[in-house]
């Protein structure tokens, strides 16, 4: 059992936590990610780790509750325990001086970029983070990233919050500037890494992109997660999550990730009804 | 008159196609007697030198004619630690049975169901092991599958303090994930487990070595010696057209979401798995027969089993490939799938495949299938399963640069100690020979105990100065 020690709602469809698991807090990287399974009937769902605390032996998982795993998980309190959980899984993310390097996120992805932004910067880049989200209630750890990076831009969809529009209008912008970064990272919805992607691809900036395929295992035992990239078939879980994002099909990996959409919304309908009842603890 | 071999009652195969409940259900107490009573007790039970984990076969069957059942028990638990494992899903007919003495005459003696019968007797606790003496070391065992088991409870028998780490949230291998609960209830290998773990075994689920923690925080750790069976679990595809279409599994996803993760009782649990209608199974060994078995329970109207070779070359036991074609399982012999088709919309809808004849003998001895030219054609599929084979789980080899690997990522290993190239590292079951079977997977734990007690013998006994 991996106890949660703390946990913050940080928007009306995220929340953060903080779990005992001192083995993984110890030898975690960026990039890498658990798995874990809330309960007895659960999935067993990839999460990626944001963050550690090696002293207290806690890693932080930041959850978009979309489905009945991630509900399950959001309905957790501190105190109470995840029963299984493991990691850390998947190649760490690749970090070297490059000199300038754009991040770039969408949604939880904001999350899932922290630890990413803090390595390359640690590595002594000049690391812009840009993060968008539809609208300001629903961005996340804005305080956390502007930390962490040199430089912080934010989008919003409907303008509410930062600059009106999404991510790849920020990077656009500062290519037209001439402040062309050495590097790019992308993580978040698949559309969004493509367009990130696409727009790299004429001027020849190296491009990273962290692919979240639906997994079972973790451990390259199922073949799940597979993707293509280059031409050839990868188990996301154990030679990514990192791809170069100009080689990767995105158009197979959103046509892999529907594969369950009846099942997980007849799985979601039956969850919720019987939390009718649960609401009362 | 001579008794004729008893046979186990089985589910009708009508019924069992609609539920995941076991199909044989072992022998009554008087079938076992009556059985048992077939045994010659010969005085030098050819039987014996078949068995990888060298059950005293005569004995146990002697107890079972006697009606000692916990005696006959006790006998297995002597030298195999999973033996209603091995009495379900062992392929007797080539081992133990195929040298009976009264095989010679077509009827050996049921060994395999015995084993199962005795096994499962449920009477008094069997007396807990002999308290270790005085401690020994600590050894690590990596992967709770039958060679992990097989070398955590012989350890522990020896008076070693074992741990095993496993990366799943359940132990048991291939055991869990892969054989289906109506051929192996996975109530069956918990409780297996459950005796592993009286020895005082420590079992920590979860821990993937190599990612959790490494080799080394083993031996830093106080671990003087570790036993690697971390099983071959990397599933190969064909490399294809379409194979990576919505629709196409490789076995071990499929069988994992429906053992593991128990999608067959979805909603339920909440993992999902596609419930295909018209299912093609491509391979011919035991793992395609599961494939095609669980789909059948899984509600599919149409299911076939693809293979390049013809019946004579498929690896699965005869006894699988009965109950399968029982079950209405349609095989496909000396074919060989091209291409997956597309129905417009990233979903399955058929495969092409090409007749095959068969010519020359290759490498295994097997006549190797050769296409026909001209004789494609098309099966109808929504799902297809890809059962052709697993290789090693190159996870832990990875992150161990310096271990020598053979053949296709198998960990070299000296077939009689399980010793690897690195001191106080030992190997064995399918990560060391690929995939094979679970009693290999067992004698393999069983030397590779031995060879590490005698490393750590060695290790202890200070030299004479
Ligand atoms: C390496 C990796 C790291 C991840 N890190 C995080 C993270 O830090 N925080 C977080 O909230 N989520 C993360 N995800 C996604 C997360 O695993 C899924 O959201 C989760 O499995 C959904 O489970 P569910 O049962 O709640 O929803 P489901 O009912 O399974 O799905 C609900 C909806 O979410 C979509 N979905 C399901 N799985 C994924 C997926 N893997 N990626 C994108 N969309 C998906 C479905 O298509 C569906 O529309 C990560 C995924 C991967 C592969
Ligand atoms: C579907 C199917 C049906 C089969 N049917 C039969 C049958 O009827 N009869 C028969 O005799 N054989 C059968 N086999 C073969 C048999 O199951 C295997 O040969 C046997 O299980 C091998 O045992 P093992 O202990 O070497 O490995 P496994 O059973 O594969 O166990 C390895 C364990 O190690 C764990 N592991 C892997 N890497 C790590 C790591 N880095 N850290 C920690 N843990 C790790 C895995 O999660 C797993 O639990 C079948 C196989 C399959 C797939
Ligand atoms: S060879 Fe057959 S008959 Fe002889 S002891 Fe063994 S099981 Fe009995
Ligand atoms: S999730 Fe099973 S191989 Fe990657």
């Amino acid at each position: 059992m991996y106890r949660i020690v703390e946990k913050n709602r940080l928007t009306p469809e995220a929340v953060f936590l903080r779990v005992e698991a001192p083995r993984i807090a110890r030898r975690r990287k960026a990039g890498q990610f658990v798995v874990l399974r809330v309960d007895e009937q659960g999935e067993r769902i990839p999460l990626t780790i944001v963050g550690s605390d090696p002293e207290a032996g806690t890693v932080t998982l930041v959850v978009q509750e979309v489905g009945t795993s991630t509900r399950k998980l959001g309905r957790l309190k501190a105190g109470e325990a995840i029963l299984d959980l493991t990691g850390p899984l998947g190649h760490p993310t690749e970090v070297k001086k490059w000199g300038r390097v754009a991040c770039l996120a969408g949604g939880i992805g904001t999350a899932e970029v922290l630890p990413v932004v803090e390595a390359v910067r640690a590595a002594g880049n000049t690391t812009l983070a840009i993060v968008g989200a539809r609208s300001r209630e629903l961005l996340i750890l804005e305080e956390e990233m502007r930390a962490a990076a040199d430089g912080l831009y934010i989008t919003t969809d409907d303008g509410s919050y930062g600059r009106h529009g999404v991510v790849t209008d920020v990077l656009l912008a500062l290519i037209n500037d001439g402040a062309v970064p050495d590097r790019v990272y992308a993580i978040g919805p698949v559309p969004m890494m493509k367009a990130v992607a696409d727009l790299t691809r004429p001027y020849n900036i190296p491009t990273v992109v962290s692919l979240n395929a639906l997994m079972v295992d973790g451990t390259g035992m199922c073949g799940c997660c597979r993707v293509t990239v280059g031409g050839e078939t990868k188990f996301t879980c154990v030679e990514g999550p990192d791809f170069d994002g100009h080689q990767v099909d995105f158009a197979e990996l959103v046509q892999r990730q529907k594969i369950y959409l009846g099942q997980e919304k007849s799985s979601l309908e039956k969850f919720e009804e019987s939390c009718g009842g649960c609401r009362i603890r | 008159m001579k008794t004729p071999r008893q046979k186990m009652a089985e589910q009708d195969p009508q019924v069992r196609i609609s539920n995941f409940n076991e199909v044989p259900s072992g022998f009554t107490p008087e079938q076992a007697q009556k059985e048992a009573a077939r045994c010659l007790q010969c005085k030098n039970a050819p039987c014996r030198s078949g068995c990888p984990v060298e059950i005293d076969i005569p004995a146990f069957i002697l107890a079972i004619k006697e009606g000692d059942f916990a005696a006959a028990r006790e006998k297995l638990l002597e030298t195999n630690s999973l033996p209603a494992v091995c009495g379900r899903v062992c392929p007797q007919e080539d081992q133990c049975e195929k040298v009976c003495v009264l095989a010679k005459k077509g009827e050996p003696v049921a060994i395999g169901t015995l084993e199962r019968f005795a096994a499962d007797w449920e009477g008094e606790e069997p007396p807990s092991p002999p308290a270790a003496g005085p401690e020994k070391a600590k050894v690590a065992v990596i992967g709770a599958g039958p060679a992990g088991l097989t070398a955590a409870a012989d350890l522990a028998r020896m008076g070693y303090r074992v741990t095993i780490f496993e990366a799943l949230h359940q132990p048991g291998g291939v055991l869990v994930y892969g054989i289906p609960e109506f051929r192996l209830p996975k109530s069956i290998v918990f409780a297996e487990v459950e005796k592993v773990k009286k020895m005082g075994v420590k079992l920590e689920l979860n821990q993937v070595v190599g990612a959790t923690l490494s080799l080394e925080e083993l031996f830093e750790s106080g671990f003087q010696a570790v036993f690697v069976g971390t099983g071959a679990g990397l599933p190969r595809f064909m490399g294809i057209p379409g194979e990576n279409l919505n629709g196409a599994y490789s076995a071990n996803e499929y069988l994992t979401r429906v053992n593991l993760m128990k999608a067959y009782r979805f909603p339920e649990y909440d993992t999902p798995v596609i419930r295909g209608k018209k299912v093609g199974v491509i391979g011919g060994g035991n793992v395609a027969m599961d494939s095609a078995r669980t789909a059948l329970r899984l509600g599919a109207e149409e299911v076939s089993i693809v293979y390049r070779r013809s019946r004579a070359e498929a690896p699965a036991r005869i006894e699988e490939v009965h109950h399968a074609e029982q079950e209405g399982v349609v095989f496909r012999f000396l074919t060989l799938p091209l291409r997956y088709l597309d129905d417009g919309k990233g979903w399955m809808e058929g495969m092409e495949c090409q007749k095959m004849e068969l010519g020359e003998p290759d490498d295994s001895g097997r006549r190797r299938p050769v296409p026909i030219e001209g004789s494609e054609f098309t099966i109808d599929c929504d799902l297809a399963v890809v059962a052709i084979g697993n290789d090693p789980n190159p996870l832990l080899p990875r992150a161990l640069p310096e271990l020598k690997l053979g053949w296709k990522g198998t960990i070299e290993t000296d077939p009689e100690t399980g010793a690897t190239s690195i001191p106080g590292v030992f190997a064995g079951g399918d990560i060391a020979t690929g995939a094979a079977t679970v009693i290999e997977a067992m004698g393999a734990g069983k030397k590779a105990a031995r060879g590490i007690d005698r490393y750590l013998s060695r290790y202890t006994i200070s030299p004479r100065g």
